[in-house]
C-alpha cells in the first residue's frame, strides 16, 4: 500500500513539474542567449494571472487563455528593447539589479492597482471534475495544464532545434561574436527569444490562476523554484531544464509524503547535492563566455 | 522628515515652554507636560502602525491598514483627541527581525504614543518585548498564538485579536452541534511557524478531548503554493474531517485545490480570515469556520462600520480591518477619558477592565490576567454556490458564542498560570 501511495506521489510530482517547467524554460532561454538573469520573470507570471482575472469575465476563459500570454509577450518585447538590450554585454550584476528592481515595480504596481488581497478566480465549470485511474485521482484541469505545458515545450523545442531561426539562436548562445562576424544581427533574435520566454511565463500565469491564489507576490513564490530548476538542469540545456523540472516535482512530492515540513527545503537540498557533484548542472553545456 | 524636525524642536532651549503652552491649550497642564515629555511636544498624537503588507500575510495587512486609517479619519473628523489630531505612522513589518527593528524606531525616533498592529505571532512576540522594555503600549490586532498570552505575556502587550484557544472553542461549539467531532477521524494541515504549531496543539487537544481521533497531521511551509501532495495524502488516509490550521494565502490555495481535487470530506478550520476566502473564487469555499467578527454581525455600530468602510474603500470590511479599526478607536477613547497620552496610564486604564464598544452585541474588555480582550465570537458556514448573490456573499452566520447570559470569559484561554505579569 505504501508503495502505491508513493507511486501516486511520483506521478503527481511529474504533473507539478510541468508548471515549474513553463516558468523555468523561459528563464533558461533568456539567460542562455543574453546572459540576463531575469529576476522579474515571476512578475510576468503574475501579470499573466492578473490579465486572466481581468479578461476572463469579458472575453471568457478561452479568450483570456489566448490573449494574456500574447499581451505578456508584447510587454516582453518592450522590456527587451528598453532594458535587457543594454545589459547583454555588461557585468551580470547590473542585469540582476535591473531585473530585481523590475520585479519590485511589477509586484508593487499590481498591489497598487488590484490591492494585496487575492483576486477571486476559479476553474471554468466545464473544465472541473476529476479523472480516476484505478485508485489514483487526477483533476481534469491539472491534466489539461500538463497537456498544454507539453505542447508549449514541444513547440519551443521545435523553434529552437528545427528552424533556421533556432540555429542562429543556438549559435548566438555559443559565440555571439562569430554570429556577428557572419553578418547576422542578433538583436531581433534576442527580442524574439525574450518575447517567447516571457510569453511562456504569462501562459503559466493564466494556467495556474484558477488553482492558486492570485495575489501580487505570487511571482516571487514560484520564481525561486524555477531558478532551482534552471540551476539543477544546467544553463543552456533544453533537456536539462525538463529533466530538472520533473525531478524537482517528484522530489518535493515524495519528501512531503515522508516528512512534509521538509517539502520546500527538499528542492534546495537537491540543488546543493547536484552542484556538489556536477557544478555545471545535470546537462549543463559548456558556454565559453560564462566560464 | 517631519519626525526629525520635531526632534530638534524637542531638544531646543525653547522646547519646554512650547510644550507647556500646547498642553495648556488642551487644558491638561499637569497631566501631560510633566512625565510625558516626549509625548506632549507634537501637535498631533502619533500612533505607530506595524503590520505585514507583503508576504503570505500581506492580504490581511492591507485590510489592517484600511481599518486603522478609517478609524483615524473618523476620529480626526470629529475633532481629534483632546483637540489634537491623530497622525498614523505606518510601516510594513515584513518579518520578526525587521518588525522589531521598526517597532524600536517608531518608539525612539518617531516618538509614537503607542503601537497597533501585527498579524504574525512570531513578529508580535518581538514587538511585545520591545513594548515591555520601552514601556509603550502595543495592541496586537492579528496574532493568535496562545504562547504570547501565556509564557511570553507582559503588561504592555494587549490582544484585541482572539487567542487560538478562543477560535478553537468557538468553532468547536458548532462542530459539536453538527456531530463532527466525537468518534470522527481528523486530518489536520498546519502552517509551519509559531502560529500554526501553537494552534495545532490547542486544536488537537480540543478535538481529542471531545472524542475525535487523529488520522494524520502535516506541517505545511508558509511558501507552499501547491497542495497536491498533501491532498493525495489526505485522500489516502481517508479521514472523516479535514481541518486547516493554515494562515494567510495558504488558506486560499488550500480551499481552491481542495475543491479542484473534489474531495468529499467536510472541511473546517481553526484559524480563518474572510479576505483569503473571498480570494478563493466561485464554487470553491466550503465548511464551518470561526471568526472574531464578520460584516454580517447584526447590530447598529457594526452596520455603521460596514457602511463607512464600504463608502471609503468600495469593498466590505473583514475581520482584520475590524481589529485595527477598533484598537485605534478604543485607544483614542481612553486617551480622551484619561486626558493624557501617557503610556503607563493607558496601560493601567486598559488593565483595569475599561469596557469598550467593539461593534458586537456585548462590550469587550481586556482582562488583567493576560491582557486578552474578552469578547463575543462568531462562526460562519459556507453558502451553497447557487445561493450566492455576489463574490462577497460566500457564507452565512451560524450565531454567536458564548450564548446570551453566559460569562464571556468561558471562551478565553485557561488561566493556567503560564502568564506571570511582573507586578
Amino acid at each position: 500500500m505504501q508503495f502505491v501511495f508513493l507511486l501516486e506521489q511520483v506521478l503527481n510530482g511529474l504533473l507539478v513539474g510541468a508548471y515549474y517547467l513553463l516558468i523555468a524554460l523561459g528563464l533558461s532561454l533568456i539567460f542562455s542567449l543574453g546572459g540576463v538573469v531575469n529576476l522579474a520573470h515571476g512578475g510576468f507570471y503574475a501579470i499573466g494571472a492578473y490579465l486572466a482575472v481581468t479578461l476572463a469575465p469579458r472575453i471568457g476563459f478561452a479568450g483570456a487563455f489566448i490573449a494574456s500570454p500574447l499581451l505578456v509577450a508584447m510587454i516582453g518585447v518592450v522590456v527587451e528593447r528598453l532594458f535587457f538590450r543594454r545589459f547583454y554585454r555588461s557585468d551580470p550584476i547590473l542585469s540582476l539589479l535591473l531585473t530585481f528592481g523590475l520585479a519590485m515595480v511589477i509586484e508593487q504596481s499590481l498591489r497598487l492597482i488590484f490591492g494585496a488581497a487575492p483576486q477571486p478566480f476559479s476553474i471554468p465549470p466545464e473544465l472541473r471534475g476529476q479523472v480516476l485511474v484505478g485508485d489514483f485521482i487526477y483533476p481534469r484541469y491539472r491534466l489539461i495544464i500538463f497537456a498544454i505545458a507539453l505542447a508549449a515545450v514541444s513547440a519551443t523545442w521545435f523553434v529552437v532545434y528545427r528552424t533556421t531561426f533556432g540555429r542562429v539562436v543556438r549559435a548566438g548562445v555559443q559565440n555571439p561574436d562569430m554570429v556577428g562576424a557572419l553578418g547576422i544581427s542578433l538583436q531581433p533574435y534576442m527580442t524574439a527569444i525574450a518575447a517567447l520566454g516571457i510569453g511562456l511565463a504569462g501562459l503559466a500565469g493564466v494556467l495556474l490562476a484558477p488553482i492558486s491564489g492570485v495575489h501580487p507576490a505570487m511571482g516571487a513564490e514560484i520564481l525561486t523554484a524555477a531558478f532551482v530548476v534552471v540551476v539543477i538542469g544546467g544553463l543552456g540545456s533544453f533537456w536539462g531544464v525538463i529533466l530538472a523540472a520533473a525531478l524537482v516535482g517528484v522530489v518535493r512530492g515524495v519528501t512531503i509524503f515522508i516528512n512534509p515540513s521538509w517539502g520546500e527545503a527538499s528542492m534546495y537540498l537537491l540543488m546543493a547535492l547536484v552542484l556538489l557533484v556536477r557544478p555545471r548542472g545535470l546537462l549543463g553545456e559548456r558556454i565559453l563566455r560564462f566560464e | 522628515m517631519s519626525g526629525d524636525r520635531r526632534g530638534i524642536i524637542g531638544i531646543a532651549p525653547g522646547g519646554l515652554s512650547r510644550r507647556q503652552a500646547l498642553a495648556g491649550i488642551a487644558g491638561t497642564v499637569g497631566a501631560v507636560a510633566c512625565p510625558a515629555i516626549s509625548y506632549g511636544q507634537a501637535d498631533a498624537i502619533r500612533i505607530g502602525h506595524l503590520t505585514p503588507v507583503t508576504g503570505f500575510l500581506g492580504p490581511l495587512g492591507e485590510y489592517a491598514q484600511m481599518g486603522v486609517r478609517l478609524a483615524a479619519d473618523e476620529i480626526n473628523a470629529n475633532g481629534g483627541v483632546m483637540g489634537r489630531k491623530i497622525e498614523l505612522v505606518m510601516e510594513d513589518s515584513v518579518n520578526p527581525q525587521t518588525g522589531s527593528a521598526k517597532a524600536e524606531r517608531l518608539i525612539e525616533r518617531d516618538k509614537v504614543a503607542m503601537i497597533i498592529g501585527e498579524i504574525s505571532s512570531a513578529t508580535a512576540l518581538g514587538i511585545g518585548q520591545i513594548a515591555a522594555r520601552t514601556k509603550t503600549v502595543f495592541i496586537n490586532t492579528g496574532a493568535n498564538s496562545d504562547a504570547i498570552r501565556g509564557k511570553d505575556c507582559n503588561p504592555f502587550m494587549f490582544h484585541i485579536e482572539a487567542a487560538n484557544s478562543m477560535m478553537v472553542q468557538t468553532v468547536g461549539n458548532y462542530l459539536k452541534a453538527a456531530n463532527m467531532i466525537s468518534g470522527k477521524k481528523w486530518y489536520m494541515l498546519t502552517a509551519d511557524y509559531a502560529f500554526g504549531h501553537d494552534l495545532l496543539k490547542v486544536a488537537k487537544k480540543y478535538v481529542t478531548a471531545n472524542g475525535a481521533q487523529m488520522a494524520g497531521e502535516d506541517l505545511v511551509p508558509t511558501d507552499s503554493a501547491d497542495f497536491s501532495p498533501y491532498l493525495l495524502k489526505i485522500r489516502q488516509a481517508r479521514p472523516d474531517i479535514v481541518a486547516s490550521n493554515l494562515a494567510g494565502n495558504q488558506i486560499t490555495n488550500f480551499i481552491k485545490q481542495y475543491a479542484e481535487y473534489g474531495l468529499q470530506m467536510p472541511i473546517t478550520g481553526f484559524g480563518f480570515d474572510t479576505a483569503v476566502a473571498w480570494g478563493a473564487g466561485q464554487g470553491n469555499f466550503a465548511g464551518i469556520w470561526p471568526l472574531i467578527w464578520h460584516h454580517l454581525v447584526d447590530n447598529p455600530s457594526s452596520k455603521k462600520f460596514v457602511e463607512g468602510f464600504s463608502k471609503k474603500y468600495g469593498r466590505l470590511p473583514e475581520n482584520q480591518a475590524w481589529g485595527d479599526y477598533n484598537s485605534l478607536k478604543l485607544v483614542a477613547q481612553s486617551f480622551a477619558e484619561l486626558k493624557s497620552t501617557d503610556p503607563v496610564k493607558l496601560q493601567e486604564h486598559l488593565r483595569k477592565g475599561a469596557k469598550f464598544d467593539i461593534l458586537k452585541g456585548r462590550e469587550g474588555y481586556f482582562r488583567a490576567y493576560d491582557n486578552q480582550m474578552i469578547q463575543e465570537m462568531y462562526a460562519v458556514k459556507a453558502k451553497d454556490a447557487s445561493k450566492m448573490k455576489d463574490k462577497w456573499d460566500i457564507y452565512e452566520p451560524l450565531g454567536v458564542v458564548p450564548a446570551a447570559g453566559t460569562d464571556l470569559e468561558v471562551l478565553a484561554p485557561e488561566k493556567d498560570g503560564t502568564c506571570k505579569m511582573p507586578a
